[in-house]
């Protein structure tokens, strides 16, 4: 066990290197670079662009450039510097990160709550009314798109009068301290990014769910329990465990859908995470902070991997790591 | 048709679901067809007096309850004193029927015939009243006109674009699956890194690479590149899973033993025995991509005016007070949901058609 987890942590190290490069490359292959925008202003001269390239170190050959936002991370840390924050990347990332995973965590939390039993109820119940009924809803769910749900919730709101649209907080709780209204408030905005992007990947989790608890009903072992005179309880207990196991790589796979899933949501919503971030940081090719951010969510990736890999082994001793 | 053709035949017809879906996408396509002729009026006129017009009631009975056939009130327009908002109210009197096949904007049908004939409209110029089924936006055009117009976009996109991303999945997976070696290690290990990141911001990403400066054709064919390089790995992956499996069949060694050589018989024997999967592959990433130019459009990374599509129409009901005055702004949204779940039933149906044991995942 110990070794195969040290073996899929080593591997993360040269797939995070060539992530690296590739990341640079999608960024240098945009078109311009963050100075492009500045050629049109009248009130700055093109003196005032080259030094500033210079300064920036645009200048500089893209191979050089590369190794030098690489040779930084390595020794010192350093993301880079945001062109448009004029602020260190790193630092940038570092405190839009708690939103970011808070949203992620609950999304995933509420497409789970409901995912899971209803998954179990639609394989219990095969071919009912009620399963087809949560077939097509999830079916809805995944055809809407994200930013459309979040338009019509948004148009619904403004028509109940309700002034809990977009951000995360009412402009008179934005800097207060916290307390009982405040994160009431915040409640009152939250839920529509929850549901706006978890429904999205809810039918897809409520199928495989009601694949696999199909599939274990149907397995010998579970003839062997009801054999041995266990009461239906138990036995719907012992398939539900056996059901989840498969979940787990699944959840792993989930997480950062679920974060890029809310990029899009969270512009519409004017939401602080890192969304919006990087969306206007691709307008304005502030490199370094596209580069960062790419780099982060391809790291997400690979630890969750890691851990669905992990948590699967762990829970199913039928799986070896060898 | 052999037995088992027959056996998903009959299975797929009668997936009621996968049936809705079929009939409401061949009604698509041929509004995509039609689209020209549909829409009443030509996508890019503006009218500067039905700005933020709201959409047009259809009445068949007027003010005494008279039946007088379908025919729309001329509207009257009014500024607020105070905020100069524009509003309109319909004008009793002035009443304008609605005609099937009018003269009205000239177009070329399919880009050969020169024709002004719509399949519905109103007589009068533009000027005295217009028929805005779907209101109309900030410039005051037609969009129930832009709808239309932005569904040759919205539809065909996805169906290039997973046309092509299947092509080079298979083609790659195939080989990777038969010759194995460094050649598969190596492509596997490339599909491995680009499926470290997630779909979105890698579209984002990529549709930022095309110039800002390009024409809105090319700039069509680029989201479809786009989306086409980020589609096909996940096919690859598969087919290259099937193929390894296959390529120990006796039909492959007799073809081997025969000299055909390798290339050939991945193109003509391994390609084939995974077309089902392939199929059904294509009816389920269609939505997918169809998702994808939205969401691209919508931020404004994607198609771009003059051209339109679904989601570029969407980006306009983006700001709250957008919202509030104009809602009907995010009608086109309901085509792109339209859309998405038909092909969603229809790959449903197909996969559960093709596959006895079902076992083909979902992408």
């Amino acid at each position: 066990m110990w070794s195969f987890i040290v073996r899929r942590v080593l591997i993360i190290i040269p797939m995070m290197f060539i992530i690296s490069i590739l990341c640079f490359a999608i960024t240098e292959l945009q078109p311009g670079d963050f100075l492009t925008q500045y050629l049109d202003n009248p009130r700055i001269s093109a003196e005032q662009i080259e030094l500033m390239r210079h300064r920036y170190g645009l200048d500089k050959p893209a191979y050089e450039r590369y190794f030098m936002w690489i040779g930084n991370i390595l020794t010192k840390g350093d993301f880079g510097y945001s062109f448009a924050f004029e602020r260190p990347v790193g630092d940038l990332i570092w405190e839009r990160m708690g939103w970011t995973v808070i949203i992620a965590l609950l999304t995933m939390i509420f497409q789970w709550i409901l995912a899971v039993p209803m998954g179990i109820y639609s394989a219990l119940h095969p071919y009912s009314v009620g399963d087809y009924s949560l077939t097509v809803l999830g079916f809805v769910g995944l055809s809407i798109p994200d930013f459309f749900l979040a338009l019509l919730f948004m148009i619904f709101m403004l028509n109940i009068g309700s002034t809990n649209i977009g951000g995360l907080f009412s402009p008179q709780f934005i800097g207060a301290s916290w307390s009982f209204a405040k994160f009431w408030d915040l409640l009152g905005h939250l839920w529509m990014p929850l549901v706006v992007v978890g429904l999205g990947g809810l039918a897809g989790l409520m199928r495989v769910m009601r694949g696999n608890m199909l599939d274990v009903v149907g397995s010998p072992y579970i003839t062997a329990l009801r054999a041995h005179g266990l009461d239906e309880k138990t036995v719907k207990r012992h398939a539900i465990k056996n059901a989840l196991n498969p979940m787990v790589s699944i959840a792993g796979a989930e997480l950062p859908n679920v974060f890029s899933g809310t990029i899009i949501i969270a512009i519409v919503l004017n939401i602080p995470t890192m969304g919006p971030f990087f969306y206007s940081a691709l307008l304005n090719h502030d490199q370094y902070l596209v580069m960062t951010f790419l780099m982060f969510i391809a790291l997400i990736t690979q630890i969750a991997n890691l851990f669905a890999d992990i948590a699967l082994a762990m829970l199913d001793p039928r799986i070896r790591m060898n | 048709m052999n037995s088992t053709g027959k056996r998903i035949m009959k299975s797929f017809f009668r997936h009621k679901l996968g049936m809705i879906g079929l009939v409401i996408l061949i009604l698509m396509y041929l509004m995509v067809l039609m689209a020209d002729f549909i829409s009443p009026y030509n996508y890019a006129t503006t009218s500067s007096g039905y700005v933020n017009a709201p959409p047009t009631k259809i009445h068949f009975f007027d003010e005494s309850g008279k039946f007088r056939g379908p025919f729309i009130y001329a509207l009257k327009k009014s500024r607020d004193p105070v905020t100069y908002m524009l509003s309109f109210t319909e004008d009793k009197s002035r009443i304008v029927p609605v005609k099937f096949f009018v003269k009205g904007d000239e177009y070329s049908f399919w880009g050969i015939w020169k024709t002004n004939i719509h399949l519905f409209g109103v007589e009068e110029p533009s000027s005295s009243a217009m028929l805005l089924l779907f209101g109309a936006d900030r410039f005051g055009r037609d969009l129930f006109s832009r709808t239309m117009a932005g569904s040759k976009v919205s539809m065909t996109v996805g169906l290039i674009g997973t046309f092509i991303s299947v092509v080079i999945g298979a083609i790659i997976g195939a080989l990777s699956g038969f010759y194995g070696g460094w050649i598969d290690i190596l492509l596997q290990r490339f599909i491995e890194l680009l499926r470290s990141f997630p779909r979105i911001p890698l579209w984002l990403a990529f549709a930022t690479i095309l110039p800002p400066n390009w024409p809105s054709t090319w700039v069509y064919m680029g989201i479809v590149a786009v989306l086409s390089l980020i589609g096909w790995m996940g096919i690859a992956r598969v087919v290259r899973g099937m193929v390894l499996s296959l390529r120990e069949k006796d039909f492959v060694l007799a073809a081997k033993i025969s000299g055909v050589s390798g290339y050939k018989i991945v193109i003509k024997h391994l390609i084939p025995n995974t077309l089902s999967y392939l199929i059904v592959v294509t009816t389920l990433s269609i939505p997918g991509m169809i998702l994808g130019e939205s969401s691209i459009s919508f931020l404004g990374l994607g198609i771009k005016e003059p051209m339109t599509s679904w989601g570029l129409l969407l980006k306009q009901a983006q700001s709250l007070s957008a919202l509030q005055t104009t809602p009907w702004l995010v009608i086109p949204g309901i085509f792109i949901m339209l859309a998405v779940l038909s092909f969603n039933f229809v790959g449903d149906a197909l996969r559960d058609a093709v596959d006895p044991y079902r076992t083909v995942d979902k992408l």
